[in-house]
């Protein structure tokens, strides 16, 4: 930390030497990223399975390969996204000829979580190198083996005069939103992102924030089969990717209450199909990142009224941070359980009359991350696209969107601002700058002063693009 | 109001600026919104068509109003406060009317074998209710355009004009409330005091148009609730200027861009100029000869120039000018009459670096004029500054134009021309950096006041075993495959191959 001073001035320089804006010098780093990926992928595993227990194929399912994926997507698309767009320019205004250039904004900031520690420090890099800026990356402190291994790795593999990975906890985060970015992209709670935005706001820096929310799933009444279905993707989205501690998993499900037992028996015999019957050893889960959040979670379920309501799982080991995938039938609503993102192995059931009934639920509590709906019914997919608000909405999965480019990612209200993957990923760090070129001939002269009735005419007909009229005005006819 | 106004619509407009006073609870007044906004009438179609009429109609029925207002509150000519106000508000309006359909069309976009079988969409939906604080300079064009926007991309919205411009704010009170929806579309009046209240409430966006100390204390009130904002800002906005042009026609764009527009009271106006030194005196001579034809032997008796603002401007222009290091650089203009708020079209020739009036935007009929050794070296003058919302190059040689759009950062550039690029809405208007957060005009303004919600549909079919525990080396081998997006890969992998 010492030295960051120095580092962002040597990082400015080579902003303000134009060395990042080459199309070239982006296709080397996204390379280098490539590389940097395929060469550690053993050590990337050991990293993740250090900090949260991850099983190798969630790590390369969620993290590598998500990575590898989107470089490669970046280094296939960058010449066409780099490409000037043409607009459209309205007669009047013509001889000329308008671009929309996209430019780097210049040094960004990337403070990423330790949910994902890999993915999501590498994912919004990939976007500020392939717009052609300079970065600085904060790995989250709470998952130490990725922290060091980016720090370690970056400076082998990416230019070190335009990339640099900056370590530590609060204090440090803390000394670098006092600098000046030209960009802050922050991964992680609503709590920060105040924080973040508010700093960002005394120099006036953009944000985009990636946050989270009580994401409900709604499950309608289903076929036996695809039911069977849907109950693997609510495990694997809420269980099965970090845990449930993840900004997209399931936070919360939403059924009609005559369907609610069948739910519970099939989640309860997918679990032990999955993880096996002995929920106390389980191989395929990630744990909870560490005390603090083991003890955020045991909280959650302290309240007897909470704690009543579990019907499956509940039991905590503290040695290792280990809390049993638990499910819940209508815990309180006023409960932190139902008002706290959860952030972990939890997931409360909660059960309605109708299914419609979801709908305006989920428009009484802040704007989630995701909605998640499993139903057949198309008019009410309609309506549930039309009357609620949410970063995204995916039908009858759980987080697969998460990989598909070419939906944007972010969130909205409380679960946050700004999006990105793919192209979303490049505009989030560039400025989109419209250019307009104009000759010297064919002058507007009534645009000029001293001005009169007749140019005041003329100007009206002009504007709105009345050129018959334009026609009688000059034969003295208007 | 004027002097035409009759004394029943006075009292009329104390009545409902009596009520403003009476019911201002910024609270109240943005659940009521929500309340309307939660109907879902904002939403449809029709609604927003209605209410973009409604713009028009308003600045049809109203335009001897509106102009009278904005000569009261600026001195603004009749034909500028149609062109660039009135006009420009009606065009955004009626383009907006014959595009929304598109716009509202949710995109298809392309899934990738992973996801297979899926299909995806982005659906544009409004943010929720907005909240619009304008500025005095442009104060019916500011004020309206943006709400075009939140309209469009079916929001609520709240303005507030500035009271800076006192005649137009009452006079927009008066008419949203006569020809919009008032349960969706709202106005309220006043200064800092009723500005802090609205601030303390939750917006699902703001939009503001000012100056960076403002947009500061915006943006960090904002942060509290996570309100993203749209902030337009100004900044020193350069033109460089080349020899070897057409300089009859370079010197009066550059003269409409900045004295014909509101007086150089304008975000997008000439800040300055950087030219050679051997080229200054040329130039200089032909500014002061269009200078006099535009605006006579008297300008300060021009009908054809706005006034500044108030008296704190006036005063704060005059300080710029009075400088000692400055004052002796006038080449042509400085004159001053402080009865009549009025300032002549003044340049300046070589005023230094650390003076006041090149350390902050001027916004008004200062001009000063920076010399360089070759034209080249202006884009490092630039680029030392902070980034201007514009910026202008005047030139016949291509490869410096190429060069200015590779190196010069601005909101927006245009070459050969001045300020006319705002006009043409295909192009997203706003800043970077000092300049500003964000853009809008014509879709870009739909855009900006809307959420574009990914959307994914999945059927039941085309599960693949391997995202799900336990886990295997097979599975692991399969998922690479499959994320890699090759046919191939994927085939050798349940294969076994891989």
């Amino acid at each position: 930390m010492d030295g960051l001073e120095e580092s962002l001035v040597v990082m400015r320089e080579s902003f303000g030497r134009g060395k990042t804006r080459s199309a070239a010098w982006r296709k080397l780093q996204l390379n280098g990223i490539l590389n940097l990926v395929g060469e550690n992928e053993e050590m990337i595993f050991e990293a993740l399975n250090e900090d949260l227990g991850k099983h190798p194929v969630e790590a390369y399912r969620d993290e590598v390969g998500v990575v590898k994926k989107s470089a490669l997507h970046a280094l296939e698309s960058l010449d066409r996204w780099m490409a000037p767009k043409k607009a459209y320019i309205p007669l009047i205004f013509r001889p000329a000829k308008a671009r929309v250039v996209p430019e780097p904004l210049g040094l960004v900031l990337i403070i990423s979580s330790w949910n994902f520690p890999f993915s999501l420090s590498m994912d919004p890099l990939i976007g500020a190198i392939a717009a052609g800026n300079t970065a600085v990356v904060k790995p989250s402190e709470s998952a130490p083996a990725t922290s060091s291994l980016l720090a370690k790795l970056i400076p082998l593999y990416l230019d070190p005069e335009a990339i640099r990975v900056i370590e530590g906890g609060t204090d440090v985060s803390t000394r670098l939103l006092e600098k000046k970015w030209d960009k802050i992209f922050f991964t992680g709670s609503s709590r920060v992102g105040r924080i973040v935005m508010s700093a960002a706001a005394k120099h006036l820096t953009p944000v985009t924030l990636e946050l989270g929310g009580k994401s409900p799933a709604i499950v309608d009444d289903l076929s036996n089969s695809d039911l069977e279905v849907a109950i693997k993707r609510i495990v694997s989205g809420k269980w099965g990717s970090c845990y449930g501690q993840v900004c997209l998993a399931v936070d919360y499900i939403l059924v009609e209450e005559r369907l609610a037992p069948l739910l519970i028996d099939r989640l309860k015999a997918r679990l032990r199909k999955f993880y096996g019957s002995n929920s106390q050893d389980l191989k395929d889960i990630s744990r909870v990142v560490n005390k603090h959040h083991f003890t955020r979670l045991c909280n959650l379920l302290k309240d007897p009224a909470v704690a009543s309501s579990v019907v499956f799982g509940g039991s905590l080991d503290e040695d290792r941070l280990f809390i049993e995938p638990t499910i819940l039938l209508n815990p309180p609503l006023d409960a932190e359980i139902m008002t706290e993102e959860i952030f972990g192995p939890l997931l409360p059931i909660v059960t309605l009359g109708n299914v419609q009934d979801s709908i305006e639920f989920i428009n009484s509590r802040p704007k989630p991350l995701v909605l998640y709906a499993f139903t057949k019914d198309d008019s009410f997919k309609e309506q549930i696209v039309a009357q609620t608000s949410s970063g995204c909405v995916t039908f009858n999965d759980t987080c697969i969107q998460f990989v598909c480019e070419a939906i944007p990612f972010g969130g909205v209200g409380e679960s946050g601002q700004g999006r990105y993957h793919g192209k979303y990923s490049f505009d989030a760090f560039s400025h989109e700058k419209g250019v307009l070129h104009r000759t010297f001939y064919l002058e507007l002269e009534p645009r000029h002063p001293p001005l009169s009735d007749f140019k005041l005419k003329f100007l009206r007909l002009l504007y709105a693009f009345d050129y018959w009229g334009l026609v009688l005005l000059f034969l003295g006819l208007k | 109001m004027t002097s035409k106004v009759e004394p029943p619509q006075s009292e009329e407009h104390m009545a409902a600026d009596d009520r403003q006073k009476a019911v201002f609870d910024a609270a109240a007044l943005v659940k009521d919104l929500r309340a309307a906004f939660s109907t879902g009438k904002t939403r449809s179609y029709q609604w927003r068509v209605k209410q973009l009429q409604s713009i028009i109609k308003l600045a049809d029925d109203h335009e001897t109003e509106i102009i009278d207002a904005l000569r009261q509150d600026l001195s603004k000519p009749e034909f500028e406060s149609y062109i660039s106000e009135i006009s420009l508000l009606k065009a955004s309006c009626t383009n907006t009317i014959k595009e929304l359909h598109n716009w509202m069309k949710p995109d298809k976009v392309k899934t990738s074998v992973t996801v297979f079988p899926a299909s995806a969409e982005i659906v544009p939906e409004p943010l929720g209710v907005i909240l619009v604080i304008s500025a005095w300079n442009y104060p019916f064009l500011l004020s309206l355009q943006p709400i075009v926007g939140a309209i469009a991309a079916g929001n609520a919205a709240v303005l507030k004009p500035s009271e800076l411009a006192p005649a137009t704010s009452s006079l927009l009170l008066k008419l949203v409330e006569r020809y919009m929806d008032n349960s969706a579309i709202k106005v309220v009046e006043g200064a800092v005091e009723e500005t802090t209240a609205l601030l303390e409430q939750k917006w699902d966006k703001i939009m503001y148009t000012g100056n960076g100390r403002v947009g500061r204390i915006i943006m960090a009130a904002a942060a509290k609730h996570l309100t993203p904002v749209l902030l337009e800002l100004g900044g020193k906005c350069p033109v460089i200027v080349d020899s070897q042009i057409n300089l009859k026609v370079a010197t009066r764009r550059i003269i409409v861009g900045k004295w014909g527009c509101n007086n150089g009271q304008a975000c997008i106006a000439p800040d300055y100029i950087i030219t050679t030194k051997e080229y200054a005196p040329t130039l200089i001579d032909a500014l002061k000869a269009e200078l006099e034809k535009c605006y006579g032997k008297d300008p300060l008796e021009s009908k054809d120039l706005s006034r500044i603002v108030n008296s704190n401007h006036f005063s704060r222009l005059s300080k710029l000018l009075d400088e000692d290091k400055v004052s002796s650089m006038v080449v042509h203009g400085g004159l001053k009459d402080k009865s009549q708020l009025k300032i002549s079209p003044t340049i300046l020739l070589d005023v230094p670096e650390d003076s006041l009036i090149m350390s902050e935007e001027i916004f008004g009929p200062l001009l000063p004029i920076i010399t360089v050794e070759k034209v080249e070296d202006s884009f490092d003058i630039i680029n030392s500054r902070s980034k201007p919302l514009a910026a202008y190059l005047f030139t016949n040689n291509k490869k410096l134009k190429e060069n200015f759009v590779k190196s010069v950062s601005a909101g927006g550039l245009l070459i050969n021309d001045v300020a006319l690029h705002l006009a043409v809405d295909t192009l997203p208007f706003g800043g970077v950096g000092e300049s500003g957060t964000g853009a809008y005009h014509g879709k870009h303004s739909f855009d900006a006041f809307s959420h574009r919600k990914g959307v994914l549909y999945r059927s039941f079919f085309g599960d693949a075993p391997a995202r799900y525990p336990p886990y295997s080396q097979g599975k692991l081998n399969l998922l690479k495959a499959l994320l890699s997006g090759s046919l191939v890969r994927i085939a050798r992998a349940l294969l076994g191959w891989a």
